[in-house]
């Protein structure tokens, strides 16, 4: 073999992850050297969105190259760019970007501000990135594992926090347990195959007769690692005590781009090596799909922690997106990336307003403490009218277009009965979504205590009204957005 | 300018919300008066349509049409024909009146008050006159905001249950209509090739679907449109939103929101299905939640102790009336069914007025805690004893004009239809007689009464274009009939092609089509 290890080509589609990993190498040493004073510890922050910055500007070199030329791929074919791979690094600026600027308030506040902390938020979306764009099983496990391993130590991060170290020692537990069922998949796949090339094993599965036993361990393994990964349910438990004890921003962080990043693994392993055992796993993932809806949905009633109550609804919105995978249809695979995108905008915006509630310098994160927000908020407390509304739903705001898209998916599958819970859930995530638009505009604050302020830096409140103008604008005129997820599903789809 | 009449009508009200938004909010004498500015232009503003609204035309008038998703086909496209043309006129008059009946009794965020009912106001104008059914989706779901925050915020003493109950029925019959609007609209595509949400596209598609895809689909957007009437078992919300509501949220309850379910059906649910709507299970269950919901919504009525509770209860009784007329499936029926929402919209608006003047007083609901008003509010006495006698449809009035037309068409159809409804008239007459006499007439039996004071003149101002309406109707309902003939006949032709030849009568849409060829010949 006289094949150059590292080409140019090789490099060009890596830019990205390099990119990321030079950025969070530079944060670590300029934290600790340049950094002396733990009021400009803030300033961490600068470097990390140069690098979102720059990851954007390789990825429009990336997204010119696919449409002139089509995908491309690099590493002798263990990482492929296309369409979809492109959409997905998009979601991770776009939600990394977002971490970064509500998180230099926070973190300050709580009083664990430090250079580690972002750059453990590029090191996980370099893992991301590897997971959107990875074509081989091994490369893709490697990524999935830079992103846990960096979520594991964020989670934590609020050190002389009892909730948050449990919720790092919970996350690192179940989630050490997925990966290894994951990995025992995927060797299953490379004993039928003889390779951990995804194109390789599509072919070797297709070749393989229906019921084969081996394909179906495999199926299974590979399922259930994955359906941790998105908390789905049955394995959703670790969700709720996760997104609580989190420092906030890692909440939102975990719950939008952690989550769009699995589903992106998800995705190409189904569509790819699984593609010709679909019969075998839609009805699989349907029935996943609708107790994961029912379970997020009826828990997410009865919280009264609004980061728990987030969490559920989060379950709850895993199951939605999961169903458009189940259709399998063009239209459920632009629901899913469609819904996925809306998702980043109403979720931050949410989690934003949380991160920034504080009572006496404490975080306040029970719904009750949003009670008569109005008057102390006006403007923000219809910032959060708007993304509840949108979590929803309700048109025209951009969550709606997830659910448009994959009802109508589920319908064309002819699954009837499907479509009419997930349709009578939407009402049932009204209620618990309504319960903070109550507790903000209906509800007198409580006269025993102070009420719980707003405590926003110039970062947190440009990244509020960002969210809240997209959650506008894609809900109003979704056509650009719509077509952006289409060319990204079409790529998954050849 | 009038090519884009409908646009500007339903955008007035919306400008009218960011108007008040950007007023500061202690200055509350300046955002009563632009708010009300907004609501008197928001009428002012449907001039050119009046005049240039031509009631022969069975097409749809004033249309625009501009891509809005081309990807998914949803367009903006408006249009009006009879059906709209006469609930925009009630939602304009209606809306004006509402925002204007809360000028004194509105103190608490007055700001965010007009805000939300301006938003209402777009929102509702905009469902009467959309002709794409995606559109029509998102003007039906975000309506529902507005209102939920005005119960919730003006409410009364159970707000917060009442404006959450109102929001998660309508919500679930919203989501089933959308699952039920997509099913056809995919199979246009199937049928088509083409991806479209207008209604003339989707109209195609019942063509070539079965009966039975017809009928759930019917269903799925029955319901809904069902829960918004509220026919009887699905009414259960709306006692305790009309009950809770301020006396503005109640006006357009009653008034505009409950007309969106009879619009809903004749302007998308039957045309788009109608082997659905006249399957024989449909009409033979939807007659018989008209009779029961007609009957024991007069019956609940009878029993009521709190005024406005049994107003909102005697809505599910005259609705039953409307949705019987509707089923009924003839002109006669058709036509009458919306009139009488129309005339509900007046004379119901009027009592619930009523009932938040003597509220504004008394801050009690308790009909015990009233009688003998009429020794001290005679103004006020008789303007009631209008709206009640228009209510119970007494002759002369305008409740008397769509209860007899609705129950000529149901006669048609079965004697035995008629003869049940009839009796919720006499029932209906009953329960609003014996609140007269228990509120009005007799000695004053509490003391706290004595000095009760009479209507001022905005009051009185507030309710005479209702009682003017009401005797319009009443006595000359010509017009009115003039409007729904056309697209009445046009439904009736879908539903049951060659009703009219097989029925030896005269076709209006004909003479429309005659006129047209006569034009063109001219030309």
């Amino acid at each position: 073999m006289d094949a150059i290890l590292f080409s140019a080509a090789d490099f060009h589609v890596l830019k990205p992850v390099i990119l990321l990993c030079l950025f969070g190498c530079g944060i670590l040493i300029t934290d600790a050297f340049l950094i002396r004073n733990r009021a400009d510890r803030w300033k961490n922050a600068i470097p990390a969105l140069a690098a979102q910055v720059a990851v954007a500007a390789s990825l429009v070199q990336h997204l010119g190259d696919v449409r002139s030329g089509g995908a491309f791929s690099g590493l002798n074919g263990s990482m492929q760019v296309d369409g979809f791979a492109v959409f997905f690094n998009w979601l991770f600026v776009l939600a990394a970007s977002l971490a970064i600027v509500i998180s230099a308030r926070y973190m300050g506040a709580e009083g664990e501000h430090r250079g580690e902390f972002y750059a453990l938020l590029l090191f996980a979306q370099a893992g991301m990135s590897v997971m959107a764009a990875g074509y081989d099983l091994v490369v893709l496990f490697i990524g999935l594992e830079t992103m846990a391993l960096s979520f594991y130590v964020l989670v934590g991060f609020l050190r002389d926090t009892r909730r948050s170290n449990e919720a790092a020692l919970k996350y690192l537990i179940l989630g050490a347990f997925s990966s290894g069922l994951l990995a025992y998949g995927f060797s299953i796949l490379y004993g039928i195959s003889g390779s951990t090339n995804l194109g390789e094993i599509a072919k070797a599965v297709a070749a393989r007769s229906e019921g084969d036993l081996a394909l179906f361990l495999a199926l299974i393994t590979c399922s259930v690692g994955l359906l941790f990964k998105i908390a789905a349910a049955p394995f959703h438990m670790w969700a709720p005590d996760v997104y609580e004890g989190a420092p906030t921003p890692v909440t939102a962080y975990v719950s939008v781009a952690s989550k769009a990043a699995s589903f992106a693994l998800m995705l190409r392993i189904f569509l790819t090596a699984f593609e010709s055992a679909a019969e075998a796993w839609m009805p699989l993932l349907g029935a996943i799909a609708l107790v994961t809806m029912t379970i997020g949905n009826f828990a997410a009633v009865t919280q009264t922690n609004v980061k728990r109550m987030l969490a559920y609804s989060s379950i709850a919105h895993a199951g939605y997106i999961l169903l458009g995978l189940v259709a399998g249809n063009e239209t459920g695979l632009r629901g899913v990336a469609v819904y996925l995108l809306a998702y980043v905008f109403m979720n931050y915006g949410a989690f934003a307003l949380v991160a920034a509630l504080r009572r006496e310098g404490e975080a306040a994160e029970d719904i009750d403490d949003f009670n008569g927000l109005y008057h102390r908020a006006p403007g923000y407390t219809i910032l959060l009218a708007i993304f509840m509304l949108s979590l929803t739903g309700i048109p025209p705001l951009a969550g709606f277009y997830g659910k448009y898209f994959i009802f109508l998916a589920i319908l064309r599958e002819g699954y009837y009965l499907v479509a009419v819970f997930a349709a009578i859930y939407v009402a049932v995530s009204a209620f618990y979504y309504f319960r903070l638009i109550r507790a903000c505009w209906l509800l007198e604050e409580g006269e025993q205590q102070k009420p719980a302020q707003l405590d926003m830096n110039f970062g947190t409140r440009a990244a509020l009204v960002a969210c809240a103008l997209l959650t506008l604008l894609i809900g109003i005129y979704p056509q650009p957005f719509i077509d952006l997820a289409g060319e990204s599903v079409l790529a998954a789809l050849r | 300018m009038s090519e884009h009449i409908l646009s500007i009508i339903w955008l007035t009200p919306l400008i009218g919300m960011f108007a008040v938004m950007c007023l500061p909010k202690e200055n509350k004498r300046l955002i009563r008066y632009v708010a009300n500015g907004f609501a008197v232009l928001g009428m002012l503003v449907t001039i050119p349509l009046i005049r240039g609204f031509e009631t022969a035309n069975a097409d749809f008038q004033f249309v625009e049409r501009i891509d809005w998703i081309p990807t998914i086909g949803a367009q903006y496209y408006l249009g009006v024909d009879g059906f709209g043309y006469i609930m925009i006129l009630l939602t304009v008059v209606i809306g004006w009146l509402s925002i204007w009946c809360g000028w004194e009794s509105i103190q608490k965020r007055v700001k965010e008050y007009y805000a939300f009912f301006l938003f209402l106001q777009a929102g509702m104008l905009g469902v009467f006159m959309v002709l794409d059914v995606f559109l029509f989706y998102v003007f039906w779901e975000i309506m529902l905001v507005p209102m939920y925050f005005i119960i919730g915020i003006w409410g009364g003493e159970r707000r917060l249950y009442a404006a959450i109950k109102f929001f998660l029925y309508t919500l679930t019959g919203s989501v089933l209509m959308l699952l039920s609007l997509l099913t056809v609209y995919f199979k246009h595509i199937e049928q088509f090739g083409a991806a479209s949400f207008a209604l003339e596209d989707l109209m195609r598609v019942a063509a070539f679907s079965s009966a039975d895809l017809q009928f759930w689909l019917f269903w799925g957007f029955f319901i809904a449109l069902a829960i918004k009437v509220p026919m009887f078992p699905f009414h259960t919300w709306l006692p305790d939103a009309h009950t809770e509501a301020p006396t503005a949220g109640s006006v357009i309850l009653a008034g505009i929101l409950l007309k969106m379910g009879l619009y809903g059906l004749v302007r998308f649910a039957m045309p788009l299905f109608p082997a659905g709507a006249t399957a024989e299970f449909t009409v033979q269950a939807i007659v018989v939640l008209s009779i029961v919901g007609i009957v024991y919504g007069a019956l609940v009525s009878l029993m009521q102790k709190d005024w406005k509770r049994l107003v909102a209860y005697s809505s599910v009784s005259h609705l039953g009336f409307c949705t019987l007329g509707l089923i009924a499936l003839n002109p006669n029926g058709i036509a009458g069914g919306m009139l009488q929402g129309v005339n509900h919209g007046l004379s119901t608006s009027l009592l619930f007025l009523a009932v938040g003047i003597v509220y504004d007083r008394r801050h009690t609901r308790a009909i015990a805690d009233y009688g003998g008003l009429a020794n001290r509010m005679p103004v006020y006495t008789v303007l009631f004893a209008v709206a009640m006698f228009a209510s119970a449809g007494m002759p002369g009035l305008n409740g008397f004009i769509g209860e007899f037309t609705i129950l000529r068409g149901a006669f048609e159809v079965n004697i035995w239809w008629a003869a049940c409804a009839a009796l919720g008239i006499v029932l209906g007459a009953a329960y609003l007689l014996w609140l007269f006499q228990r509120v009005m007439l007799g000695p004053i039996t509490n003391p706290r009464n004595e000095d009760i004071k009479d209507m001022n003149l905005r009051e009185i101002l507030v309710m005479a274009p209702l009682v003017a309406g009401c005797f319009w109707i009443g006595l000359y309902p010509k017009p009115c009939f003039e409007i729904l003939k056309a697209p009445t006949a046009k439904l009736v032709e879908r539903l049951d092609p060659g009703y009219f030849s097989r029925n030896g009568l005269e076709n209006p849409l004909d003479k429309y089509a005659q006129s047209k060829v006569a034009t063109l010949v001219k030309e």
